[in-house]
Order: structure tokens, then C-alpha cells, then sequence
């Protein structure tokens, strides 16, 4: 990382903490409201991205969502757990979920189609399982997190004011991007791409491909997991529509597709969009046009993929870094 | 205790039932047998077809076996659209591609229908009789669904054994060069191909309709369903996929009736967990 | 009839073959040795159209071939007999000779073809209905060549035919192709077994590394020293 790239994120960072400080009239509390939900998607779109970059193409990571969700708010109402520890909780029940998946697909080379056909179908039972058990979870109405009444405050992590869960999901996200820096600068990463190209010969040099998928998996089950509980824990309310299923778990992958898979910021790019798209069109079209966005969003995953595979934000990394570094002279 | 007699309906549902599914699979796995691509959307183009059967007889008047007809049409339509603007373009894209393609297909397809057709539940009011049969209730409805795709498949086989297309498509899947060679182009036989799988879509629609109603998700529901199917009889394994849609049918209609109809799913689906640890290329994938 | 001129081809970086300039005349058996890894099959390739050469040109009966697809190579009337064989395993003998006349020049004839390639190949009216992966390696050849008369072709191209045979069918694939020659295709044989192809050639080629090292009548070819030592009793 450069310099000037160093100092830019700094500055980006202070800008961004200090935005709860900064008078932003009236319509404050709708602007933190839109980032608090930009850096938990986020957060979420780096975790699915830790699986999609290998080429584990998740399509059913609404699982891991719904489940670290629903857990955290259920603990909390049924046994007053506080979310401290009912969040470790439903990340630990969500990790013990990914990886009962993972092993056969991990263990006897479940890839591409055959995986995401698998990942679609957990995804999807999970959300029919939250509305078989409707007598506990709710169902299709889905469960709101009870009121910590005089106990609100840091042992519910329910707070009245938007600014703390805007500095809690700002660390979250930030948080996220660390993992997924490290991941990308470890020798997981490496093995990861080997097992990519060729599973047999990563084996055949000594790469342990369960471990590796299976650890990638959990890894990115469990932070899914923990954006999951927190997006409960913001909203105070949790539905398998919204934080389950197919739609959103494909709103996940259309989000870092459009902003780039392969790079650390695209998934921030993708879901600033997305939701800024989604946004604006519910502000100018009302509930005139339910389903505009979704169309719009479906057609653009189309078209980026045929185009623009890279994202947005990938591509124009591409391009920027071509024009930085001179072509290499011929000898 | 449940009653045998309910368990004896059940598992008499169950095989209509499978007759359905096991159209859905086979169409999903002519696609993917021969193009290498799963389109994760294809039940979302059955329901397409679901509504074109809907708007043929409740607009336009016409009678359901024509507007069945109608709906094989707009099904190998749809195919051919797909083929020629999506995956034509992703063929030689890595597979994560060619997923997310469909995938965008998907969510494309349920947010339009939300968009024009709103999330309205729509059915063709079809009152069939009921027929008991032995004490048990067998919906008729069901019966001539079940005659009918039994019936499709058979159109299916004879027209991959015996006819010349056919049996080019079945060369194409199993060397797509070599049927180069012999003059055929495969472009050409992938646009069959498409357009046959769409139709057999269009069968599924028209025979889903008279049971269900149709609305924007209905792909959510019967979607993870058949590819569970196909991956459990094996991708691209057409017979594999015949038996395995069977056997889902019985355990979510039985299980369906022992505890209930979410949870009849959610058995199938540890079922199929279960039989992924056991023979995870498919319980009839070919060996060697 | 056939003639290539300056081809260079290869595979995205890498270039299998350099200026490759050949000749096949009407009627005769013309043979391309070399070592492995010479190239000789990216020149059938190149010819039948499953790769586009870069540069050259590739000329049948006076008509330009090079860059066209595969399938409108073949209408011209070249067959090729790919390396190993490419059977479609699933389907029965006759329906890999149908597959073989999909051209519709060869579908209005087919049935007369059939009779020439049983009558050529008596095991393959015997075993028809059997699923060609199940045939042994002699039957499968004979299959595929059997499959590539089916299209009517003019000339015949043979991918390293003996590949993967026992030596006793070995000697029964070269009269195998013997015949056909007689039936008055013109063929170019691709092959690693110099000495049995160079019996039955009447002219050959020695491609080394992507290029032509040596050009000849057979029987003369056979004599050189180095191709003696180096490729005889290989």
C-alpha cells in the first residue's frame, strides 16, 4: 500500500467516525440508518465473498444469516440471554451447521454446480424450517426482539440512539475487511487458489483441501452469522424473508458481483449501490412499483456478469493499476 | 398413531406427485447433461409458464388444454430466449459465472412477476373431482397431471433414442467435438436443446397449474426441491433422476402427513444431507 | 487436392507448428511422422477446422479452408478420425455411423453407406446394437473409421491410429487402412509407428517440433539412417 493510498484511508476513516458528530439536518437519523444497514451488508457481502472468490459459490448464505438472526433473538426472549453471548452462541450453532454441509461437499469434491445446488437448498429449508416451527419462531410473521425495558444499554445491546450502532457497525465492517486482509495475505490464500485450478493436484502436493474449504466455509459461515445477529440486534426484528431464503441470499451475492468480487472494497462498492439504488427507488416510487428494484438488480447481475465479471469497482481497479505500473520493457 | 389408511393416501399422492417432479428434473438435467449449465431458474421459466396458462384462459378465454398447449409454446420459447441471450454468451465463463448468471435470472424473473402481476396468488379454478378409491382420496386433478407427464417423459425418450436430433443431442453431451466432426453444429443442437427443455417446462407448468396457484415465488418453492432431486440422482443423470424424484415425493408426502407439510421438506432435505455423507456423486452416479 | 501452405498454429501462447507447407494428391496415401510432441496432431486439427491456423493457408480442391469451423469442413468432404478414437460411449455402433452421416449429402445416402461399411467391417453389423464403449480397442477403430466413411468424404484424415493397440491389432489397423485405400479414399495418416506407416504411404513427411524436416517418397524416407535409429523398432 502506497503512501497516498495510506493517508486517503485515513482521512476516509476519520471522515467516517466522525459523521455521527456532524450536524446533517433533519434527515439524520434516515442518513445513519442507510449506512448502519451499508456497513452490516457490507460486512456480510465480504464474508460471502471470502467463499465466492475460491470459487464456492454460495447461493444459499440467507442460511448462515437466518440462523445466527434468529438464534441471537430467540436466546434473548426465551432465556434473556444477553446478545454478548448469545451472538457466540449462534455463530458457534451456525459454524456446527456449515460444517455438516461442508464435510461431504469438502471431503468428495462437491464443486461448482453440484455445490451451489446444495448451498440453494439449505439456504431455502432453513428459511421453511424457521416457518415450519411457527409456534416458536413466528413463522412467516417473524419475532421481534423484546424490549430490554430498564436493562437497555450495553448488556442488550439495544440502544434508543442510531449513533452507537453506527460506530458498531462501522467496527464490524472494519473488522470484517481485517479478516478478509489477512485472509488474503495468508498462505490459506494461496492454498485456496490451488484448490481452485486443480483439487487433485493441490492434494497431490500435500494441500489438505477438506480442512481448507471446510475452514474457509466456517470462517465465512460464522462472520455471516455474527452480521446476521447484529442486523436482529439493529432492527429489533427478524423474518426468514428478510434474514433467510433465496432472495436475500441472492441480494448478498448481487451485491458483490456488482461491486467486485476479488477485491477488498468490492463488496463495499456493491452494497453501498445496491442499497443506495433500493433506496432512492422506494423514495421515488413509493409502493407504486413493488419489485422495481429487484428487477433492476436482477438485470444488472445479467448484464455485469456477461460484461463485467470484474464489478465495478474491480474493474476499475484493473484499469487504474494498469496505468500506474509501465508495461514491463521486452528484453 | 397415524392411521394406515392416511399413510397408504399418502404414499399414493406421493407417486403423482413424483410424476411432476421427476418432469422438472429431467428437464433441468437435459439442459445441464448436454450444455454443462444448471439454470437455477428454471422453475422460475415453469411458473412463467404457470402464468401464461392463467392469462390464456382467464383473458383470452381459451380452454385449458389449449391454453396447456400454449404454455409448451411459450416454455420453448422462453428456452430458446434464455439460450441465445444468457448462456450463449457465459459458455466458456468459469462456473461461478455461469451460477451467478442464472441466478441474476432468477431474481429477475420473480421481480418482474412481483412488478406486473403483484404477489397476488393466482389459479386457474379448475373443480375437478375428487375420486376415492379403496377409502382413499385421490384428487383428480393430480391423476391426469400424473398420466400426462408419465406421458411427456415417454415423448422425451422416444424422441432422444430414436429420433435423429435426439440422438445427436445424447452425442453432443457425451463429445461435443467429436459431433463437430461429423458435420453437426453444436450451437444448433444446444438451441434444441433449450427449446425442448423449455417445453418440458411448459408441460410441468400447464400440469402444475391445475393443482397449485402461481405467484412470483412459487420458484422458491418447488426450485430448491428439484435441485436436491438432481443432485441426489446424479447431474445430467436422467434415470437417476427419474427414481430420485420418486423417492422425495414419498418423503415429503408421507412425512408431510405424519408431521407437517414445511417439515415433510425439511426431512427430505436431512434426507438428502444424509444420502450426500453416503454417495455424495448421487445415490445412482455411475461408477468409474 | 489438398494442399497447406505456410500454416502456423497453435494453442493461445504456445505455437505447435511453423510454416508447415504438405501436399496431398487425389488418390494417394500420403504419412506425417515425427516424434512426440511434434505437432502432428494440431496439423489434422488445423485442417479439419477444430483450431484455426494463424497464418497460411489450408486449400481442398481449390476452396480455402483455413478458419472455417469444423462442421462445414467436413461438408467439403474431409473426414477426420480424431486421436483415440472419440466414440460417443453411450450410443450403440449404428447409432455412432448415423451420427457419422448427419450431413444431409450423407443422410439421403445412408443406407448404401452402411452397406459398404459392414460389408468393409463385418464385426460391426454383427455387434450393431452394442454400445460402443464396450467394443475392444480394434472394434473401436474400426468404428470410428468406419464412422468417418459415413460422411462420404473424399479425403481421410487418421489420428495416430495405432494408439493404444495391441501389437497384434496393430498390424490389422494398417490393413485395415490398406483396404479403405483401395476403396479409393485419399488419406493422410498422422502416425508414431514409422515403420508400419511408412509401408503403406506412397509419399511422407518428417514434422520435428512444428516443422517439416523432411519430405519423400516412402520407400525412401524408410531408408534414411536417423530415422532408422531413432524411430525403428520403436
Amino acid at each position: 500500500m502506497t503512501t497516498t493510498f495510506r493517508v486517503l484511508g485515513l482521512l476516509a476513516l476519520v471522515a467516517m467516525a466522525l459523521v455521527p458528530v456532524l450536524p446533517l439536518g433533519p434527515a439524520q437519523e434516515y442518513i445513519w440508518h442507510v449506512v448502519i444497514q451499508i456497513f452490516l451488508w457490507s460486512f456480510v457481502g465480504n464474508a460471502w465473498s471470502l467463499m465466492g472468490r475460491f470459487g464456492l459459490v454460495s447461493l444459499g448464505h440467507g442460511a448462515f444469516l437466518g440462523v445466527g438472526a434468529y438464534a441471537t433473538v430467540l436466546l434473548w426472549n426465551f432465556y434473556g440471554m444477553t446478545p454478548w453471548l448469545g451472538v457466540v452462541l449462534a455463530v458457534l450453532l451456525t459454524v456446527a451447521l456449515a460444517l455438516v454441509v461442508a464435510y461431504p461437499c469438502s471431503r468428495f469434491q462437491v464443486v461448482g454446480h453440484y455445490f451451489a445446488l446444495v448451498t440453494l437448498a439449505v439456504g431455502e429449508v432453513v428459511r421453511l424450517w424457521i416457518v415450519a416451527e411457527r409456534d416458536w419462531t413466528g413463522g412467516s410473521l417473524g419475532v421481534s426482539l423484546k424490549t430490554g425495558g430498564a436493562a437497555s444499554g450495553l448488556w442488550t445491546l439495544q440502544f434508543a440512539d442510531k449513533r452507537v450502532f453506527y460506530y458498531v457497525g462501522l467496527a464490524a465492517w472494519l473488522f470484517g475487511l481485517w479478516v478478509w486482509w489477512r485472509v488474503d495475505r495468508s498462505m490459506a490464500r494461496s492454498a485456496m487458489e490451488a484448490i481452485g485450478e486443480d483439487e487433485t493436484a493441490a492434494a497431490s502436493v500435500g494441500i489438505r483441501v477438506t480442512r481448507f474449504k471446510m475452514g474457509i466455509t466456517a470462517l465465512s459461515a460464522a462472520l455471516t452469522a455474527l452480521g446476521g445477529a447484529l442486523l436482529a440486534l439493529y432492527l429489533a426484528y427478524t423474518n426468514p424473508d428478510t434474514l433467510s431464503g433465496i432472495g436475500v441470499s441472492l441480494r448478498i451475492v448481487f451485491a458483490v458481483v456488482l461491486g467486485g468480487m476479488y477485491s477488498l472494497l468490492g463488496p463495499f462498492v456493491g452494497t453501498a449501490l445496491t442499497i443506495a439504488l433500493s433506496e432512492y427507488l422506494r423514495i421515488y416510487f413509493g409502493i407504486k412499483l413493488i419489485g422495481i428494484a429487484e428487477t433492476i438488480y436482477g438485470l444488472l447481475l445479467m448484464i455485469f456478469i456477461i460484461f463485467l465479471p470484474a464489478g465495478i469497482y474491480g474493474s476499475i481497479r484493473a484499469a487504474l493499476f494498469r496505468r500506474r505500473w509501465p508495461r514491463p520493457q521486452p528484453s | 398413531m397415524i392411521e394406515p389408511i392416511f399413510i397408504l393416501e399418502a404414499v399414493v399422492n406421493g407417486i403423482l406427485l413424483g410424476g411432476v417432479l421427476a418432469l422438472l428434473a429431467l428437464g433441468l438435467n437435459l439442459i445441464f447433461g448436454v450444455i454443462d449449465i444448471v439454470w437455477i431458474a428454471y422453475v422460475d421459466l415453469v411458473a412463467l409458464c404457470m402464468y401464461a396458462v392463467y392469462f390464456l384462459v382467464t383473458l383470452y378465454g381459451w380452454p385449458l388444454w389449449l391454453a396447456g398447449l400454449g404454455a409448451i409454446g411459450v416454455g420453448a420459447g422462453l428456452g430458446v430466449l434464455v439460450h441465445v441471450l444468457i448462456i450463449t454468451p457465459i459458455l466458456s465463463s468459469p462456473p461461478i459465472n455461469q451460477l451467478l448468471a442464472t441466478g441474476g435470472l432468477l431474481f429477475f424473473i420473480q421481480s418482474v412477476a412481483t412488478l406486473l402481476w403483484s404477489t397476488d396468488h393466482r389459479s386457474v379454478r379448475v373443480s375437478l373431482p375428487t375420486i376415492e378409491v379403496g377409502g382413499i382420496f385421490i384428487s383428480f386433478s393430480r391423476l391426469i397431471a400424473f398420466a400426462l407427464s408419465v406421458l411427456a417423459m415417454i415423448a422425451l425418450y422416444l424422441f432422444l433414442k430414436r429420433t435423429y436430433t435426439g440422438t445427436a443431442i445424447r452425442a453432443v453431451s457425451q463429445d461435443r467435438e467429436a459431433i463437430a466432426l461429423m458435420g453437426a453444429r453444436p450451437q444448433r443442437l444446444y438451441i434444441v436443446t433449450s427449446a425442448v427443455g423449455g417445453a418440458m417446462a411448459g408441460v410441468a407448468g400447464a400440469l402444475l397449474s391445475i393443482q397449485y396457484a402461481v405467484h412470483p415465488y412459487f420458484g422458491g418453492a418447488f426450485g430448491p426441491l428439484t435441485f436436491m432431486i438432481c443432485v441426489l440422482g446424479g447431474l445430467g443423470n436422467m434415470v437417476g433422476a427419474f427414481f430420485a424424484a420418486f423417492i422425495m415425493a414419498q418423503v415429503i408426502s408421507v412425512g408431510g402427513v405424519m408431521v407437517s407439510t414445511e417439515m415433510g421438506y425439511v426431512i427430505a432435505f436431512v434426507i438428502f444431507i444424509v444420502l450426500m455423507f453416503v454417495r455424495p456423486g448421487g445415490i445412482f452416479a455411475k461408477r468409474g | 487436392m489438398l494442399e497447406l501452405s505456410q500454416v502456423t498454429a497453435g494453442y493461445g501462447a504456445f505455437t505447435a507448428l511453423w510454416d508447415v507447407s504438405l501436399r496431398v494428391n487425389q488418390g494417394e496415401a500420403v504419412a506425417v511422422v515425427g516424434p512426440n510432441g511434434a505437432g502432428k496432431t494440431t496439423l489434422l486439427r488445423a485442417i479439419s477446422g477444430l483450431i484455426a491456423p494463424r497464418a497460411g493457408r489450408v486449400a481442398f480442391e481449390g476452396a480455402e479452408l483455413a478458419g472455417h469451423p469444423a462442421y462445414d469442413i467436413v461438408a467439403h468432404g474431409i473426414a477426420h478420425v480424431p486421436e483415440g478414437r472419440r466414440l460417443f460411449p453411450q450410443l450403440t455402433v449404428v447409432e455412432n455411423l448415423k451420427m457419422g452421416a448427419f450431413l444431409p449429402a450423407a443422410r439421403a445416402h445412408f443406407h448404401e453407406s452402411l452397406e459398404r461399411v459392414y460389408t468393409l467391417f463385418p464385426v460391426l453389423a454383427e455387434r450393431s446394437a452394442q454400445r460402443a464403449g464396450s467394443l475392444s480397442g480394434g472394434e473401436q477403430q474400426m468404428l470410428a473409421v468406419g464412422r468417418a466413411l459415413m460422411s462420404r468424404p473424399k479425403l481421410i484424415l487418421f489420428d495416430e491410429p495405432s494408439m493404444g493397440l495391441a501389437p497384434v491389432m496393430v498390424l490389422r489397423l494398417f490393413d485395415l487402412i490398406r483396404r479403405v485405400r483401395e476403396e479409393g479414399y485419399t488419406i493422410l495418416v498422422v502416425e508414431q509407428n514409422v515403420r508400419q506407416v511408412l509401408k503403406l504411404a506412397d509419399r511422407a513427411y518428417l514434422l520435428e517440433v512444428g516443422r517439416i524436416k523432411m519430405e519423400g517418397r516412402a520407400a525412401d524416407l524408410a531408408e534414411q539412417d536417423f530415422v532408422r535409429q531413432a524411430y525403428v523398432g520403436f
